[in-house]
């Protein structure tokens, strides 16, 4: 990973990266630098604004402060949407629909990526024989996975992952390992929230410290 | 790797909300059931006189429409907030506008057209004259479009705040006045036999304008109300 970091082109910048709620800082300043095929742990305690960080930079939040570039040019939310997939806590399922169909509703709006089918999808992700059943009838861990999913069927460079280990199993946890290095692995980049220590992927990951 | 087109993006979202509206039978059924009870009280309240009933007739369908709508607003975006459906919308390649347009004409095929279809039963319970009957089912169906879309952006707009239920009927129904004058005015109109197109053509006009301009206010009000 170290190799491709030098020669890989640069994804994500930030330069002095701060929020404020209510002129409270939030996190900040921040400096740091994403390149493709890079993972970055973002870690820090409860509070220290690990969600806050990852929804501004999926362009929820706007940028009180400091400056954030994307591919070399300044932010811009349209140019870069099609380019990001954000995870939050809140997973984005209808709970009255199956899982299959929470995709294909995905895939409707961020498109689908080569190769990739939403059963063959579910099957990777440990859903294979739930693909019909409402999301309201599956295990907080199985949620996951079904959200999870959208990693596999949707193109995207940059994934923001918040907590993404959250109820998880510990074959579900290797499974996001595996994910998220397949994704480095293939020119994509990623930043993941965890306020614990996670034994993660083959190479040491780069990490972004917050504090409260 | 292929982008969505916009058509194939727009059905996404309706057939998305539409399969969920499917889902939800019961609450369909609400607001019609709503409707009938409360045009089934005007007989009870002002005595079973058919002249009478025949002359406020249009009326109390067309409020007694509003008002059943404004129950099945406030669910507009809220499951969409708390489960993050939202968050994925806002975030997709697409055009949010456009995209919040589609969730709104889901919105009122689940709500307004079943209770269209309901409106000639609640009218004849009236007495209201079979030849007026198409009038007020044309004013309908330009006015209730017209209450989605202003309703939607109030939603939209109160979409931050808890228990946003009587905020949003104190700020909706003062803009219900013009589409209710408008639209019990071609009703009367035709009644009397009198030209009803005017007050027909100024609602199709409002909703005109509606149409361009509140999924782009809905679409703002959204950003601002998860930017927080």
């Amino acid at each position: 990973m170290t190799v491709t970091t030098l020669t890989a082109p640069l994804l994500l910048e930030a330069r002095a990266l701060s929020f404020y709620r209510q002129d409270e800082p939030v996190f900040g300043p921040l400096d740091f630098r994403l390149h493709a095929g890079e993972v970055a742990l973002v870690e820090g305690d409860n509070g220290s604004g690990k969600t806050t960080l990852l929804r501004v930079l999926a362009g929820l939040l706007h940028v009180d402060e400091g400056e954030l570039r994307w591919r070399g040019a300044p932010w811009q939310r349209d140019a870069y949407s099609g380019e990001i997939l954000f995870l939050g806590h809140h997973l984005g399922l209808k709970s009255d629909l199956s899982a299959r169909e929470n995709l294909a509703a995905a895939s409707g709006l961020y498109g689908t990526r080569d190769n990739s089918h939403p059963d063959g999808v579910l099957a990777q992700i440990g859903l294979a024989g739930y693909e019909d059943e409402p999301v309201r009838r599956l295990s907080a861990g199985q949620k996951k996975r079904a959200a999870l999913a959208r990693l596999l069927l949707l193109p995207a460079t940059l994934w923001l992952l918040d907590e993404p280990y959250a109820n998880l199993d510990r074959i579900g946890i290797e499974l996001v390992n595996r994910l998220v290095e397949q994704h480095a692995a293939r020119g994509g980049a990623a930043l993941i929230t965890s306020h614990g220590a996670v034994s993660f992927l083959s190479g040491e990951p780069k990490r972004i410290r917050l504090h409260a | 790797m292929s982008q969505p087109s916009l058509a194939s993006a727009c059905t996404a979202v309706l057939r998305r909300d539409l399969t969920l509206a499917w889902r939800r039978r019961g609450d369909i059924a609400m607001p019609v059931l709503y409707a009938l009870i409360v045009t089934t009280l005007f007989p009870f309240a002002l005595g079973p006189e058919d002249a009478l009933l025949q002359r406020i007739a249009g009326g109390v369908v067309l409020v007694t429409v509003l008002l059943a709508m404004l129950l099945a607003l406030d669910a507009m975006f809220r499951s969409d907030i708390e489960d993050g459906s939202l968050e994925q919308l806002v975030l997709a390649p697409q055009p949010l506008a456009l995209m919040l347009g589609m969730k709104i004409l889901a919105h009122w095929l689940g709500t307004a057209l079943p209770l269209m279809v309901a409106a000639p039963l609640l009218a004849g319970m009236l007495h209201l004259p079979t030849a007026v009957m198409p009038v007020l089912l044309l004013a309908l169906l330009l006015a209730t479009p017209l209450l989605s879309l202003l309703g939607a952006v109030l939603v939209a707009l109160t979409a931050g705040t808890r228990r946003s239920g009587m905020l949003l009927a104190l700020m909706l129904l003062p803009l219900c006045v013009p589409v209710v004058i408008f639209a019990a005015g071609a009703v009367a109109a035709a009644q009397q036999g009198l030209p009803w197109l005017a007050p027909i053509a100024w609602l199709g006009a409002a909703l005109a304008l509606a149409l361009v301009l509140a999924p782009l206010a809905c679409a703002a009000a959204l950003r601002i109300a998860l930017d927080a």
